[in-house]
Parts: structure tokens; C-alpha cells; sequence
């Protein structure tokens, strides 16, 4: 393996790509080459390590210096300054982002990372990168000294519970494969992400992707599977790109395909890509999808094991659960099961989003209580404002409000507490937000992927979407939310899918917690969160305005009006609620009502 | 029985075969769990969520893997946390389903709720009504009031056409995915198919030309609401109107059940007219599926070309006459050419017709020609596959050949269940000139070159050095079918190909097995019965008739079909027809019998498993015409001298019962017997949607073969020698073969108007390299001399069509009836 001194990381994502990565990162190798320095220097591409509005950007290691807006022109500068002179060429730094992923920040206190550990630190692309970091040496730890058995039997006691929402413990699945006779069977990776939101599988594709590759492997081997798929979102292309060149790089080493590690054991990997369904993150409709099927789920059981991929016995985890079984196997399953409380063991990554001051990736244990992951890993609320609400579980997950707030993060007690686990999204609500329109959101969301297979998710989620459209309408009548409920009940238990089962969650969870929001809206017809735009209207406080005007050039309608100089005035009739005036009023006269 | 389970259904107990869904079990029961999307005949899904059901099941200890028992001593249950689809849940032992419990009723409630709140609720004006099972169900399950705003209803196209001949209205649509289904897993034509998702769910058509499926019209019957409706009926009349005959499709060998539904209306002169078929529930035949063919093509009863007087020629010229002018002049004719007698009559006509007119030419010792250019009917009766379950239930174990035949387009109903046998495990060995589109589900395929037929199918034989793989195949079959057809082949062919599979059967040493036995794939609905009653096809039928003093024609247009054939029929001296039509053969008649078609009379047909079935009137007879065996008793009455005081179709049954050994006790009475069918289809209650599915007419019987019943009996030996082809290589011309097609333009479908818009243009199919040496490419016309005579046809190419060969289908216009060399031009 070769050493160099310094590292730089490109970011390869699209928009970086559209401001010209691409010829930033020719122009360094060239200005390298000029320099003589290419042999010390090593120029690589990678995923988003920043926000990408001020690229092209690239990170500098082991320095760690973030340069971003960087053009053609100013590589024959940066390198000399950087790379001969030995100075951080200052200008093109951001003094307070310097060193942040946007994604992915420096672990914070509370957190552990097991799947994330190599994000932003490897290259990707570069399986030796990998195996510097212990990669590889779990599958031939489980390869030349355990029985696939065995390997079970660790996963098992390590307490691996399925990543993808449900929960169910990863091994278990494994041996009901390992325990149907012949080869015919298949192993499958969920890389379908499609919560909105929710990246952390794809940031671990991304830049990881031999953790995966790694956990699968030893997974096949564990339950006697000899043909994997990785089933990814189109959406998604640099991870399948990566994943591509991943199992290629791994299949050249012989850490795929026939006779691996001399072992004798045969696995080989394809990437399938999605066509943008949601519901085929779920394991039927992804199987469906894979065989090139209408992404339809069906019901079950047949449960994958016994009949899954063209009818033969399957197994199907997520991304996040193959990553965290090669750390298992090398650092044994104690070590996994001390992370963790009771029934949910080991780490758990989130996406978080919302008003919290530290948005992007965490890991966190198990365990950890919710008021810790949003005040102290994620830093509290933006400009001081109050805590409303934290959904968690993606779109088909609830909304749980502060009292709930000292919740240990963990499967049972998602469940419990009217949400679910999911896959880790995490959206952080403030006092500004209506909880009626975040049920509206998430409805709209489902019923919109809704494959249309069963009639209570195609039809019972569009009516709930209509009800709640017309309570956000200020239509609300008596009786909507006892047919709500009533219809979230019902939708539940004769739905298909978990799609159908889990659609109505944020309606009922938001019910149950914020039952008053919907009586405000439909009794008194007012949001008091101010964001319902029919519920809402925008006043102009005459002892406050100058009259100078700005609100009546800006508004798009021409709703306001008043003499220069004199308070303004808004036509109720005439407004859209927009909000603008308010924005770009400089005494703050204009208020919601 | 081991494979038996006995489970509670609502309380009652009910023991069925391992396997069976709880929504059959409790069907067995009486208990009607509503469905919308499950259909017996096809895989379930579990999608509509309309037979949601508790379920327990007995719960056993983990530890100790032995059943928890209550304190009472009954078995301890354990029901789930969520409801079950009984569509989707296999029955278990012990197992205690819930029906109608408070939540299953909740369940049900909603979701008719749902599926009500974007249905148009137009059942005054919609085609189902009255036999809906959206309608039954909601009357039966519903709540009557809804909680959502009619105004909220989502509205979708009305009047989609997916072809000429199915409308969709997508507004009445489900989603239930029957008719996607159906295309994809039974026919085999996944031509139609979900578009969009969620809500937006719509059903659309992907082919060109749309809904292109010789089965499409099976998708209206089993559509549990009116979403889907035929070109034909819909708008037609309500179901209520409507009443019932029950008869048989006359279009192919296979004799499927079918129900007119007929109606007396004012627009049709108060004649009582048919407002469509629907296929009669007869597992041992169609099951309850029809082809396109055998629904649509009912129309010719309705044209207005028919004879209505018997005409006679006088002066050269044929001219209307009375019936008792016309036989006496038919007697006093046949009277003084009778000692050269010759009768030719095809299968289009019943038992009844073929043995009176038999009768008639031995009293004249005259000779009975089968209109037909296939052989092999003298076999059945020894060899023939003779299942009483027909072809429905044939699976693992068995091994079906299909030799010499474009089964999907000769019998599209059994080309269909041969390939629902490979799929429940039947192995299949396609035998064929060209690629078929059994092809794909066939376990081996043979291939020959034209001519070859015979020694093909001899290559099967286990011993024979070349069987190969196919052998192996054939070597380990419990059972053999083989089936042979007319791909390509003529009379000579055909009986080659005949007796070649007959030793096949016999080298296979399964003859005796009910399971097992030849069965050809007969052109015409009747050809087994003509056989049965003593006809037999003639090699130079052109030689025979023209040769002939007197000659009867009855149910076969010879001169329209062949040149050659007319100018043999000018030859005979003296010609009687008995038609509905003025065909070409029967303008070159002296005396032409009008007659009444199989939809105004009774009668009886063998289908080619040798079924005997019953056909009932359906409309009211057109004034002037007569059956044709009661023309034959008439005329043969007054040729003979024997007694006719009344004849009816059952008394003619009889006597032909009495006189032929195979037929033996059996009575219209027997042919109307039924027995309890499997799965339950098509009750009064509309329960999986269709009216006429339920069979109380009479299922038939099954005759037997000397083989099962262990009588002696001879084959006929092997074709042996190898036939001496042209070598085409250096020849100019290119060697024509026949071949059936379907939706063609015999005198009968070319009636219907509807199918007409299907109908296919006269096609030369080749090889494209072929084509291409002839100077011609897909879609150009080609010109084919014949005889003489120049026909047009337009240029279809196939890369599995041997090369220096052009197939051209029988009955659209090109006078072909076995291999001949044609010169093809551009």
C-alpha cells in the first residue's frame, strides 16, 4: 500500500459536480503533476463534506482544512501556498465552517459511532483504505475461525436488532434461512432510504460501502447464501456508483465471488436500482421490484425466509444493520451488548432534522433518552425557542411531545409510546409549527406513495389527507376528529403493508398529544401556530408603521395599502398570507393573528 | 386421511384437503366470507381486504412443542394481533376462524366504505346491476350511510375502450386486479395492467391493438362490478330481462359449455334475439373460461342472408319451391342416381344430423365422406384420452405432447390448460415445424421440417436412438397425452402424424390409464362425432365427388373453400345441400335444403375428448327451415319408403344410441346429469360475480376407450417409410403449408361484426431470409399462384419458420388444404 503525506477529498456531489468539481479536481492533478508532488499527494473524490453552496470544496488531511469556492484559476495558488509553502491558503477557508461536515460533524458527546466510524476518514473508493481500518478482518475472522453457527450464534447474543424499523433480531432471520436446505437462497440488502429526510444509509454507502459489502458477506456465509442483492434508490446514484466500484475492487481481492479467502465459500453481490417507488423499501415490494415486477408488497407470511426473491427462501436487512455485524464479529458480541439498555442493544444512527441548532448524522446508543439527542447531541432549538415535538420513525412514525421527552430511545418504547423506531429519521419541532399541518404533511407524503395495491391505504389514507385538508381549511366540522380517529384505527388493521399499517401514525400520535390543535382549528377555527394560511391573518399595527412603504412594494397582490407615511393597511380579501410583508417589515408593525 | 384438515368456521366444522384457503373451506360450509379481488381460479393476493377473519390457532408450547390445553381439556387458542386475509391463509389443523366478530365486521364495513366512496354508484344504468357482487356485498356487509361527502368522489374516464372489444369505466373499477391477473397468469397475455399508483390507480392497455388477447372477454365475467363490460352486451339489456339456454360453442373441438342469454324486444321485431354468451361451469371442459371466438361469434343466427325456402333448379336456374316439391324431388333424383351415392358432411353438424344422413347413404350404399383434413377418429375410440376431468386437472406426473398444432390458435381453451398443467407440474414436449407459444413453458421442443411430422413424433419413442432428452421425459411419465393438430399439414399428414402418436402411446406402455391417450385436435366442433357415426375424410375428394351420380352435402361449402372442389362439383350429376346460407356450393346444388342452425334446434355433440354433450334451443326457429336430420329422415322417408310419423333430436339420439356400441345407454336424459363441480362457482348469489357460471344443464358424458375398458383391440402399425420431400433448394417455387388461425373467415365467424374488427388479413409467413430471397419484407403483399389462380397476401416473417417454406392460414381466402409447391412472387 502506498503512503502519502497529505490527502485531499473532493466533494463529488451533484451540485459540486454542476459548479465545476469535476475541473477543479483536473486541475489539481495537473498543478500536482507540474509540482512533482503527486507521488506525496493524493487527489480522491468523496461525498458531501459540506454544505455544497459555496462549492467546489474539498478537505485537506490530516490537516483537515476545508477549502471551499474554489475555482480553475486558484489551484496554482492553493497548492503552492498549501502544499509547498506548508500555509493554509486562509482565503479560501470559511473562518467558522472550516472544519464541519454538514452532515456529519465531529462526534459530540453522547455519541459512539460503530457505523459511522469510517465516514469522511476513508476513501471510498479505495478498498486498501478500508482494510487499513481493520476492514475485512471480521470476514476472515468468521471465514477460518467460526462456524456460520457460530457467527449466528455472536450476531445473536450481540442483541443486533433489524435496522430497518421493524426490529426483529438480525440473526434469528438468519438461521430460519440457514436452516432451509439447498443453495437456492438469496441475501438482500434494503438501500431503498426513501423517508424524507433520512440519509443515513446512503451517507454509509457513500463512504463505507465496504462495511456493508463486509457485513453481507458474513451474513451470506452465516445463512448458506451464495447470491446477494443490494437493492438501491436511483435516487442515489454516487452510492451506486461507489457500491459498484466497491464490489468490484472487493471481487478482485477475492473477498467475492468463488472460493473466498480460500475458504471455499462462494458469495457474489449485484446492485439493483429502484425507480423511485417508496413502497418498495418494503422487503415484498423490494423483492417484487427486483425481479422486475410492479413494486407491489403482498401479504405475508410467506415470510421472505420461506418464500422470498422468485419464491426461494431470502433474507433482507437494512444497510445499517449489515454495517454494524463485521465491528460484531471482530470485537465480539459483549462489547456490542454493553452499548445499549435491555432489549435494544448497540448503537443507532439518526438523520435529524428541524429546528435544533446541530442538524445532520448522529450515533447514538440505545437508550439514550430523547431529551439528550435533542439538547445535548443536537444542541437544543434554534433561537431559543420553545420544544413542541419530535417525530420519530420517519413518515409513518409519530409525533411525541415534551412530556414524552425523557423517553429512552429504544424499539419497545417508540412503540409504546404511539410512534416507532423506523429507520432513524428524526424531525425536531419548535412552538412555530402546527401539528395538524405536520399530519398533513405526512399524510399527503403517504398517500401519495401509496401503491394502490389494498383499498384501505389506497383510499382510507386519501380520506384522511381530505379531512385534514379541510380542518387546515378552516372546514372543520364536529365529529372530524372522532372519524379520524376512528379511520386511523381502521386503516391500520386491514392494511396490507406496513406502508397502510404505519401511514396513519402521525395523525393518531398527533391526535392523542395535541388533541387541542385540532380543536382550535376546527371549534375556533384558528391555528395557534400560526401556519395554517386560511386560519391566519396578517395585521398592520398603526402605532408601529412608519408608513414607509416597504410592505406595499413587496407584496406580491398589491394587498396593502396607505399613504407614505401614514400606517399601512392590509386587505384581508385581497391577501394571500404569504408572509412577505412581515419579513421585510423594518419595525416589526405587522403581526399574525 | 392424512391430507385432510378439520378446521371451525363459525362455529361448524368442516374437514378439507390440506391446502385449501379458509375462504373455500367456509364456501363448503355455506358460509359466503365476501371477497372482492380472490377468484378460485387464480392465485390469491389478499389485496382488496374484504375477507379479513380472526384466526386461531392452537397454541403450542415452545419448549415442549406439545399443544397448551385449557382448563377444561379443549385445545388453548392463540389469534393473532392482526386479522388475516381467508384468501390468502391455507387451512390448519385445529384452526378456529372468526367471521363474524364485531371487528370482522368493522373491517368489512370499511373497507366497502371506502371502496364505495369513489364508485359512481351508477347501478340503474350499469350492465352488473343485478348481478354484482360490489352491489350484493354492500347490501350484505355495508353500513347504508357514509361518512364521507358524495361531492369528495374521485371521478375517472367512463367509457374506455381497452379494444374493439372491451370497455373499461374506470370510475366503477376496484383495483381488485382480477382481469391483470387473469391476462398474465392464465392466458398469458399480460396485455392490460396497473398504471399509476395510490389513488390514481388506473387499469390501461399496453398492446397494439389494445387488449390484445384472444381471451379478453373472460375478464368481463369475472370483474366483480361493471367495470368491465364487452362491446357486445354492454348497454345491451339488464340481467334480469334475461333468461337462459344453456348450448355449446361450435367454433373448435374443445365443446365448450356456454349460456346464451336471450331476450324477446321490439327493436328486434319481437323476435326473441341473444344478448351474449357466458360460459356454463363445466370442469371436465372449459372450466369457466370462453375464447373471444366462442363469445363473440354467436351472430351468425342472427344474419339476414338466410334461406328461408328450399330452392330447386329448374330450367338452370334455382328457384324457391315447397318443402314437399323439393322432397319429392330430392326422392325421385336419389331414387334414380342412388347406386353411386355420395354424402359429405362435416362437423359443424350434430349427432343426430350425421347419423340420419349415414343412414341415408347405406340404404343408397353410397359413401359417407367426413369433411375434414384430419385423421385419427377411428383411434379415439380405442386410444383416446378419455379423462373424465378433461384436461382441467392434469398435473405432476403427467407428460402432454402436442404434435403438428398452433394450439392457441385450434383450441385456445385447451392451449390454455395445458399451460395451467405445466404450471401444477405437468411436463410438456412441443412438437413443431415452427415456434408455437406453447414453446416457453414446454420442457423440450422438437423441431422438423415440414413433411416430417410422423418421424418426429416416432423420435419420442423411449428406445428410439434419436428420443434424447424428450425420451428421458417421456420414459418416466405416469401419464401421456398427446395431442396433435393441423400445423402445416394435410389429410396424409395427419394420418401419419395419427398413427405415429398412437404408437408413441402404445411404445409407452400407459395405455389402460385413464390418465393417458391420444387427442386430436379436431377443426370442427362435431368431426369426433361424424367419425363415431361412420364418416371417414377421403383423400381425392375431388375425384370422389365428381365421380359421384348423387351427391348430399350438408354443413361444408366445398366449392367456396377450393376451386378445385367446385369444378368436381359441376361434374356430379345430381347435388342436394342442406344449408342456412346460399353458398357457393350451394349455388352449383340442384336442390337446396334450407336448414335451421345449431341455436334453433337441440341436438348433441362429441367433443374431441369424447365428451357427448347436449345443446338446447336458444332462439326461435327461422319460419321455413327444418334440422337438418329431420331433412334427411324427410328425404330418406320418401326414398326408402320408412316410417316417419314425428321426429324429434331424442328420438333420434335413441336410435342412434341403440345402433352404435359406444354410445350405449346413453339418453338426453344422462347427458343433462350433473354432479356437484369444484371450486363453487357461479351460484345465484353472484358470489365471484358472472350469472351463468353454474351448470344445471347437463355436464355430459364421457365415453370410454376399448384401452381403459381392457378390451382387445389393434393399432395400426408405425408409419415407417421416410417421406419423400422435393428438395426445395433448387426448386423455384416454395412449399405452401396450412395453418389455422384463429379469428378466420369461415362461413360461420365472419358473421359477427364484432369480431370482424379482429378478424386477420390472408398472411404468407416465412422465414425472413426467405422472404428476403423472394424480394420481400414484413408487411409487403405478396403474390401467391396456386393452381393457377393468384392470391394476395401480406408477408409475416418468423425465424423458426423453416427456410424455403410459406405458411398460409386455412379459411381467410387462400384455397390451401395440404403441403403443395406455390410459386410466391412479389
Amino acid at each position: 500500500m502506498k503512503y502519502f503525506r497529505s490527502h485531499i477529498l473532493v466533494c463529488k456531489d451533484p451540485d459540486c459536480i454542476h459548479k465545476g468539481a469535476h475541473e477543479v479536481m483536473d486541475a489539481l492533478q495537473d498543478e500536482l503533476v507540474a509540482e512533482g508532488l503527486i507521488n506525496e499527494i493524493q487527489v480522491l473524490e468523496t461525498s458531501r463534506i459540506g454544505n455544497c453552496w459555496n462549492g467546489p470544496e474539498m478537505m485537506v488531511y490530516p490537516e483537515g482544512i476545508h477549502y471551499t469556492n474554489l475555482t480553475v484559476d486558484d489551484i496554482p495558488y492553493l497548492v503552492e501556498e498549501h502544499f509547498l509553502k506548508g500555509r493554509i491558503a486562509t482565503r479560501f477557508v470559511e473562518p467558522e465552517k472550516s472544519v464541519k461536515d454538514e452532515e456529519l460533524g465531529a462526534p459530540k458527546s453522547k455519541e459512539i459511532r460503530v457505523v459511522l466510524r469510517n465516514c469522511g476518514k476513508i476513501d471510498p473508493e479505495n478498498i486498501e483504505d478500508y482494510i487499513a481500518e481493520d476492514g475485512y478482518a471480521a470476514l476472515g475472522k468468521a471465514l477460518t475461525e467460526m462456524s456460520p453457527t457460530q457467527v449466528i450464534e455472536t450476531v445473536l447474543a450481540s442483541g443486533l436488532r433489524g435496522r430497518g424499523g421493524a426490529g426483529f433480531p438480525a440473526a434469528r432471520k438468519w438461521s430460519f434461512v440457514a436452516a432451509k436446505q439447498g443453495s437456492d437462497k438469496f441475501l438482500i440488502c434494503n438501500a431503498d432510504e426513501g423517508d424524507p429526510g433520512a440519509f443515513m444509509n446512503r451517507r454509509v454507502l457513500e463512504s463505507d460501502p465496504h462495511a456493508v459489502l463486509e457485513g453481507m458477506i458474513i451474513a451470506a456465509y452465516a445463512a448458506g447464501i451464495k447470491q446477494g442483492y443490494i437493492y438501491c434508490r436511483a435516487e442515489y446514484p454516487i452510492a451506486v456508483k461507489t457500491l459498484n466500484i466497491a464490489i468490484n475492487q472487493a471481487r478482485a481481492m477475492g473477498l467475492l465471488g468463488k472460493d473466498i479467502l480460500g475458504s471455499g465459500f462462494d458469495f457474489d453481490l449485484e446492485v439493483r436500482m429502484g425507480a423511485g417507488a417508496f413502497v418498495c423499501g418494503e422487503e415484498t415490494a423490494l423483492m417484487a421490484s427486483i425481479e422486475g415486477k410492479r413494486g407491489e408488497p403482498r401479504p405475508r407470511p410467506p415470510f421472505p425466509a420461506d418464500s422470498g426473491l422468485w419464491g426461494k427462501p431470502s433474507n433482507v436487512n437494512n444497510v445499517e444493520t449489515y454495517a454494524n455485524v463485521p465491528q460484531i464479529i471482530l470485537k465480539g458480541a459483549d462489547w456490542y451488548a454493553s452499548m445499549g439498555n435491555e432489549k435494544s442493544k448497540g448503537t443507532k444512527t439518526f438523520a435529524i432534522a428541524g429546528d435544533v441548532n446541530n442538524t445532520g448524522l448522529i450515533e447514538v446508543p440505545f437508550g439514550i433518552s430523547l431529551r439528550e439527542i435533542v439538547f445535548d447531541v443536537c444542541g437544543g432549538i434554534k433561537d431559543g425557542k420553545q420544544f413542541k415535538a419530535i417525530q420519530t420513525g420517519g413518515p409513518m412514525g409519530g409525533c411525541l411531545p415534551a412530556s414524552q421527552l425523557d423517553l429512552p430511545m429504544d424499539y419497545e418504547s417508540m412503540t409504546a409510546a404511539g410512534s416507532m423506531m423506523g429507520s432513524g429519521g428524526l424531525i425536531v419541532m419548535d412552538e412555530d409549527t402546527c401539528m395538524v399541518d405536520i399530519a398533513r404533511f405526512f399524510m399527503e407524503f403517504t398517500q401519495d406513495e401509496s401503491c394502490g395495491k389494498c383499498t384501505p391505504c389506497r383510499v382510507g389514507t386519501r380520506r384522511i389527507l381530505e379531512i385534514l385538508n379541510r380542518i387546515c381549511e378552516g372546514k372543520g366540522r364536529h365529529g372530524d376528529i372522532e372519524t379520524l380517529e376512528l379511520l386511523c384505527k381502521e386503516i391500520k388493521s386491514t392494511s396490507l403493508c406496513g406502508l397502510g399499517q404505519g401511514a396513519p401514525t402521525p395523525v393518531e400520535s398527533t391526535l392523542k398529544h395535541f388533541r387541542e390543535e385540532y380543536e382550535a382549528h376546527i371549534f375556533q377555527k384558528k391555528c395557534p401556530a400560526k401556519v395554517c394560511k386560511s386560519l391566519i391573518s396578517y395585521e398592520i399595527q398603526p402605532d408601529i408603521c412608519t408608513g414607509c412603504t416597504v410592505c406595499s412594494r413587496n407584496c406580491p397582490v398589491e394587498a396593502i395599502n396607505g399613504e407614505r407615511r401614514q400606517a399601512h393597511k392590509i386587505d384581508p380579501d385581497v391577501c394571500v398570507r404569504c408572509g412577505i410583508c412581515m419579513q421585510v417589515c423594518n419595525f416589526n408593525a405587522i403581526i399574525v393573528n | 386421511m392424512a391430507n385432510e384438515i378439520t378446521l371451525t368456521i363459525d362455529g361448524k366444522q368442516v374437514t378439507v384437503p390440506a391446502g385449501t384457503l379458509i375462504v373455500d373451506a367456509a364456501r363448503e360450509l355455506g358460509i359466503d366470507i365476501p371477497v372482492f379481488c380472490y377468484h378460485p381460479k387464480m392465485e390469491p393476493v389478499g389485496m382488496c381486504r374484504m375477507c379479513l377473519v380472526e384466526v386461531g390457532r392452537p397454541m403450542v408450547d415452545r419448549a415442549t412443542n406439545q399443544p397448551v390445553m385449557e382448563a377444561d381439556g379443549t385445545p388453548k387458542l392463540q389469534f393473532g394481533p392482526k386479522m388475516e386475509t381467508a384468501c390468502t391463509t391455507p387451512v390448519s389443523a385445529g384452526m378456529v376462524v372468526i367471521g363474524m366478530s364485531d371487528k370482522v365486521k368493522a373491517a368489512r364495513n370499511d373497507v366497502l366504505e371506502f371502496l364505495l366512496t369513489s364508485h359512481p354508484l351508477d347501478c340503474p344504468i350499469c350492465d352488473k346491476g343485478g348481478e354484482c357482487p360490489l352491489q350484493n356485498l354492500t347490501m350484505g356487509f355495508g353500513k347504508g350511510s357514509s361518512r364521507f361527502e358524495f361531492e369528495d368522489k374521485q371521478h375517472n374516464q367512463k367509457h374506455v375502450p381497452l379494444g374493439e372489444l372491451i370497455y373499461l369505466d374506470r370510475e366503477r373499477c376496484i383495483q381488485c386486479g382480477r382481469c391483470v391477473r387473469f391476462q398474465k397468469d392464465l392466458a398469458d397475455d399480460p396485455v392490460i395492467g396497473f398504471y399509476q399508483r395510490g389513488r390514481n390507480l388506473v387499469i390501461d392497455t399496453s398492446s397494439e391493438p389494445g387488449f390484445d388477447s384472444i381471451f379478453s372477454g373472460n375478464t368481463t365475467d369475472i370483474c366483480p362490478v361493471g367495470a368491465l363490460t364487452t362491446a357486445d352486451f354492454r348497454f345491451g339489456a339488464r340481467p334480469w330481462e334475461l333468461k337462459s339456454a344453456a348450448s355449446l360453442c361450435n367454433h373448435c373441438a374443445v365443446g365448450c359449455n356456454l349460456t346464451y342469454n336471450t331476450r324477446r324486444e321490439a327493436k328486434s321485431d319481437g323476435n326473441v334475439v341473444i344478448k351474449r354468451a357466458m360460459p356454463r361451469q363445466n370442469e371436465a371442459v372449459n372450466e369457466i373460461w370462453l375464447c373471444d371466438k366462442g363469445r363473440f361469434g354467436y351472430h351468425f343466427a342472427e344474419s339476414h342472408q338466410r334461406l328461408e325456402k328450399p330452392l330447386i333448379r329448374k330450367d338452370g336456374e334455382l328457384v324457391e319451391s315447397t318443402w314437399d316439391e323439393a322432397l319429392d324431388m330430392a326422392a325421385k333424383e336419389l331414387r334414380a342416381y342412388g347406386f353411386r351415392f355420395v354424402s359429405l358432411a362435416s362437423g359443424r353438424l350434430s349427432n343426430e344430423d350425421l347419423y340420419e344422413i349415414k343412414q341415408l347413404t347405406e340404404n343408397l350404399h353410397g359413401q359417407a365422406c367426413l369433411y375434414s383434413p384430419m385423421a385419427g377418429g377411428d383411434l379415439t375410440p380405442l386410444i383416446g384420452y378419455a379423462d373424465p376431468q378433461g384436461l382441467s386437472r392434469v398435473g405432476k406426473g403427467t407428460v402432454i405432447v402436442v404434435a403438428a398444432s398452433n394450439l392457441h390458435q385450434e383450441a385456445p381453451i385447451w392451449w390454455m390448460q395445458v399451460r395451467a398443467a405445466v404450471k401444477r407440474g405437468a411436463k410438456l414436449i412441443v412438437v413443431n415445424a415452427r415456434s408455437t407459444r406453447l414453446d416457453k413453458f414446454a420442457s423440450a421442443v422438437v423441431r422438423y421440417r415440414f413433411g416430417r411430422e410422423a418421424e418426429a413424433v416416432l423420435s419420442l419413442v423411449p428406445a428410439a436412438e434419436t428420443s434424447g432428452e424428450s425420451g428421458k421425459i417421456i420414459a418416466a411419465a405416469e401419464n401421456l397425452v398427446v395431442l396433435y393438430g393441423s400445423d402445416g399439414i394435410g389429410l396424409e399428414g395427419s394420418r401419419q402424424v395419427a398413427a405415429a402418436s398412437a404408437e408413441l402411446l402404445r411404445a409407452s406402455n400407459l395405455l389402460g390409464k385413464p390418465g393417458s391417450g391420444l387427442l386430436p385436435v379436431w377443426q370442427r366442433a362435431n368431426d369426433q362425432g361424424a367419425w363415431d357415426t361412420g364418416f371417414t375424410p377421403v383423400d381425392d375428394l375431388a375425384k370422389v365427388v365428381s365421380e359421384a351420380d348423387g351427391v348430399l352435402i350438408a354443413g361444408a361449402d366445398p366449392a367456396g373453400d377450393h376451386p378445385a372442389y367446385a369444378a368436381a362439383l359441376k361434374k356430379a350429376k345430381f347435388i342436394i345441400v342442406q344449408e342456412q346460407f346460399l353458398t357457393k356450393t350451394a349455388q352449383l346444388a340442384d336442390i337446396v335444403f334450407p336448414v335451421q342452425s345449431m341455436l334453433e334446434r337441440d341436438g348433441s355433440y362429441t367433443n374431441g375428448t369424447r365428451r357427448v354433450q347436449r345443446f338446447m334451443p336458444v332462439v326461435e326457429k327461422l319460419p321455413g327451415t327444418r334440422p337438418d336430420y329431420l331433412v334427411t329422415a324427410q328425404v330418406r322417408q320418401k326414398v326408402v319408403h320408412s316410417n316417419l310419423e314425428f321426429i324429434s333430436a331424442a328420438q333420434v339420439f335413441m336410435v342412434l344410441a341403440a345402433h352404435l356400441p359406444d354410445y350405449q345407454n346413453l339418453t338426453y336424459a344422462t347427458l343433462m346429469e350433473t354432479v356437484p363441480q369444484h371450486p363453487i362457482l357461479g351460484r345465484s348469489d353472484v358470489y365471484y360475480g358472472g350469472t351463468s357460471f353454474e351448470n344445471r344443464q347437463g355436464l355430459g358424458v364421457q365415453l370410454g376407450t376399448a384401452a381403459n375398458r381392457r378390451d382387445k383391440y389393434s393399432l395400426p402399425a408405425a408409419p415407417s417409410t421416410q417421406n419423400q420431400l422435393p428438395d426445395l433448394e433448387h426448386a423455384e417455387e416454395l412449399m405452401a403449408v396450412p395453418v389455422a388461425e384463429l379469428l378466420d373467415t369461415g362461413t360461420i365467424t365472419q358473421k359477427s361484426v364484432l369480431l370482424g374488427k379482429r378478424t386477420s388479413t390472408p398472411f404468407a409467413l416465412m422465414h425472413p431470409k426467405t422472404a428476403q430471397q423472394k424480394g420481400l419484407a414484413a408487411g409487403d403483399k405478396a403474390k401467391i399462384s396456386l393452381a393457377g389462380v393468384t392470391y394476395q397476401a401480406v408477408v409475416r416473417v418468423d425465424e423458426s419458420v423453416p427456410t424455403l417454406h410459406v405458411l398460409l392460414p386455412r379459411s381467410l381466402g387462400i384455397p390451401l388444404d395440404k403441403p403443395v409447391l406455390v410459386k410466391v412472387i412479389q
